[in-house]
């Protein structure tokens, strides 16, 4: 281990250094000056940002270090600055819906810096070793922080699913990395890839291992049919956590699917291609009709991100660097246009209970025009209404679905696009067309306000300005 | 003789014992927990068998790795376990049925 190894590292040591100082300074803050501990996660979020930029890497530049073991490229780096900038919305969001409901605690930050820390891991693994670690660290922390609100009934019983489930799809993927260990003698990602590149390899051992590890993964982005805890998860977590979840480890995913399944096991391409493909027809379909049904908004956008899932599914299946550039702009476009829908929800909620119910959204144009129109915004992105967003990652994912010769699965998946907007504009409707049930005003604090300022006119402007953010991601896979 | 296929077999069918034990408890989640760890000592198996039989110290060295884990694992669990039951006075896994839609 030398000192330019140690420098590559620098931005994860310094979130995990950071998140121990955020865990031991929370204990000697005072509950009403809890807000320094905000303040104290949030530069970690700016500082660790400072450090990945400081030596980010030109494109095609892959540096390696702890016994090949971690990774530093440029597509790990890009990654990680989304997810740090994502992850400080979070913050001014959570903190504004924690202090109404009471739950305005330190454990809410160190958790999420530890989750951080594993989505880093992950984004920067390239031995089964750090990918497994990475992965735990993110889902331990992830299974706390779903029953963040001790008292409640709901919030307990998500996270016990969540816990039994996401536990199931580790060992899954275990048991498939142990039969790829043992088909291609090594941990290391580059060696497998090798390993397989010279055919070797007891080709069943290696069938079952890949089964096992696109399960696990599949568990992990909450693909159908492994999507079974993505809805209670939601629904039964408090509206900060849930907005956590659906932003942040959804990078995270994506990292997962491109090292274990690009950087290791390129060489059966054609085979985990034709799982992707059931995986990625099966969320899309699933997802935007079952969403049709929901009433509650938070189990609807639960269904909505497995439908995402499975288009971001059709950027990895394509197999190809352009495939990768647009799977890896779907999930930075979803990550944002999520957590900007959750803060919305957050915004219309109330100390008393959480505005998680459609109605909830009746006549919000009235109450708060202009929230109401980032709102509107935001689901135009969400359902891939052109010059938004969303749509520049849905074109960008079905033309790498088309390139790979999957004209069918492109043709189902705008069918299905075209189903989904039927949910995302219904709420427009509830908006706009009917009549406040309250009349309340909506307050919320001006870091509130500004962040969601920013992140709606951010699903608008990265539309319309595509052209930036999809150059940096195509650089990402040079 | 041991061979391979057999500490293999051993693995799969400890790793089927665990799977099924997830989907067909409808007792006790306190068995759930105990299939996780099941599952996770099956696929350590594993590890340690392709180790030995490829000599190559790798997969021992993620055996500990996935033990340590289990420990922190388990301790989420039961923590969870315990939140659970404070709130409704059951850890049976049919009680657990509140969310749905």
């Amino acid at each position: 281990m030398t000192v330019a190894e140690l420098q590559l590292a620098l931005p994860e040591i310094f979130v995990l250094t950071m998140a121990c100082v955020v865990l031991l300074a929370d204990l000697f803050i005072s509950q009403d000056r809890r807000g320094l501990t905000h303040l104290l996660a949030v530069l970690t979020l700016v500082f660790a940002a400072i450090l990945t930029l400081r030596v980010m890497l030109p494109p095609g530049e892959v540096l390696y270090a702890f016994s090949d073991t971690f990774v530093r490229d440029r597509f790990g780096d890009v990654l990680k600055v989304f997810a740090y900038i994502i992850l400080a919305g979070v913050f001014v969001y959570a903190k504004h819906y924690l202090r109404q409901f009471n739950l305005f605690k330190g454990e809410f930050y160190t958790l999420s810096l530890f989750a951080l820390l594993g989505v880093m891991v992950m984004i920067s693994a390239s031995n089964m070793i750090t990918v497994y670690l990475g992965l735990e660290l993110l889902a331990l922390s992830t299974y706390a922080l779903v029953a963040l609100d001790r008292d409640s009934r709901f919030g307990s019983e998500a996270a016990m699913k969540y816990f039994i489930l996401g536990s199931l799809a580790s060992g899954l993927l275990l048991y498939g990395m142990s039969l790829i260990y043992g088909a291609t003698g090594s941990l290391n990602l580059a060696d497998v890839s090798a390993a397989l590149g010279g055919g070797a390899g007891d080709s069943m051992l290696l069938t079952f291992g890949l089964v096992f590890v696109v399960i696990g993964i599949a568990f992990k982005l909450g693909a159908v049919p492994f999507h079974m805890w993505v809805p209670d998860v939601y629904h039964g977590a408090p509206l900060a956590i849930a907005l956590f979840i659906s932003s942040v480890p959804k990078l995270a995913g994506l990292a997962l699917a491109i090292r274990l399944l690009d950087n290791g096991l390129i060489g059966l391409h054609g085979d985990w291609q034709g799982m992707l493909v059931v995986l990625a027809a099966l969320s899309l379909v699933l997802g935007n009709v079952v969403a049709i049904a929901q009433t509650n908004i938070k189990r609807m956008l639960a269904y909505s991100t497995i439908s995402h899932m499975g288009f971001m599914m059709l950027g990895i299946l394509a197999g190809t660097p352009e495939g990768y550039a647009a799977a890896m702009f779907y999930a930075i476009a979803y990550a944002i246009m999520s957590a900007g829908a959750f803060a919305v929800i957050i915004l219309i909620s109330n100390g008393d209970r959480e505005a998680d119910q459609l109605e909830d959204f009746k006549g919000l144009a009235k109450r708060n025009p202009w929230h109401a129109f980032l709102m509107m915004m935001i689901l135009f992105s969400l359902a891939g209404v052109p010059v938004f967003l969303g749509f520049f990652a849905k074109w960008q994912v079905i033309a790498a679905a088309i390139g790979a010769g999957f004209t069918g699965l492109a043709v189902l998946a705008v069918v299905m696009a075209v189903i989904g907007a039927f949910y995302y504009l219904r709420v427009v409707k509830l908006m706009y067309f009917d009549e406040p049930e309250h009349e309340s005003a909506i307050t919320a604090p001006v870091d509130f306000r500004a962040v969601l300022t920013i992140n709606g006119v951010a699903v608008l402007a990265l539309g319309i300005f595509s052209g930036g953010l999809i150059t940096l991601c195509v650089s990402a896979f040079v | 003789m041991l061979t391979l296929a057999h500490f293999l077999s051993l693995g799969a069918v400890l790793f089927c014992i665990s799977v099924a034990g997830i989907f067909l408890n409808r007792k006790n989640v306190l068995i759930l927990l105990m299939c996780i760890e099941l599952m996770l000592l099956a696929v350590n198996m594993n590890f340690v068998a392709f180790s030995y039989f490829l000599d190559h110290m790798d997969g021992q060295v993620f055996v500990f790795f996935i033990l340590t884990v289990a420990a922190a694992e388990a301790a989420i669990g039961l923590a969870i376990l315990v939140v659970l039951f404070r709130n409704r006075q059951s850890i049976s896994v049919d009680d657990i049925a509140d969310l749905k839609g």
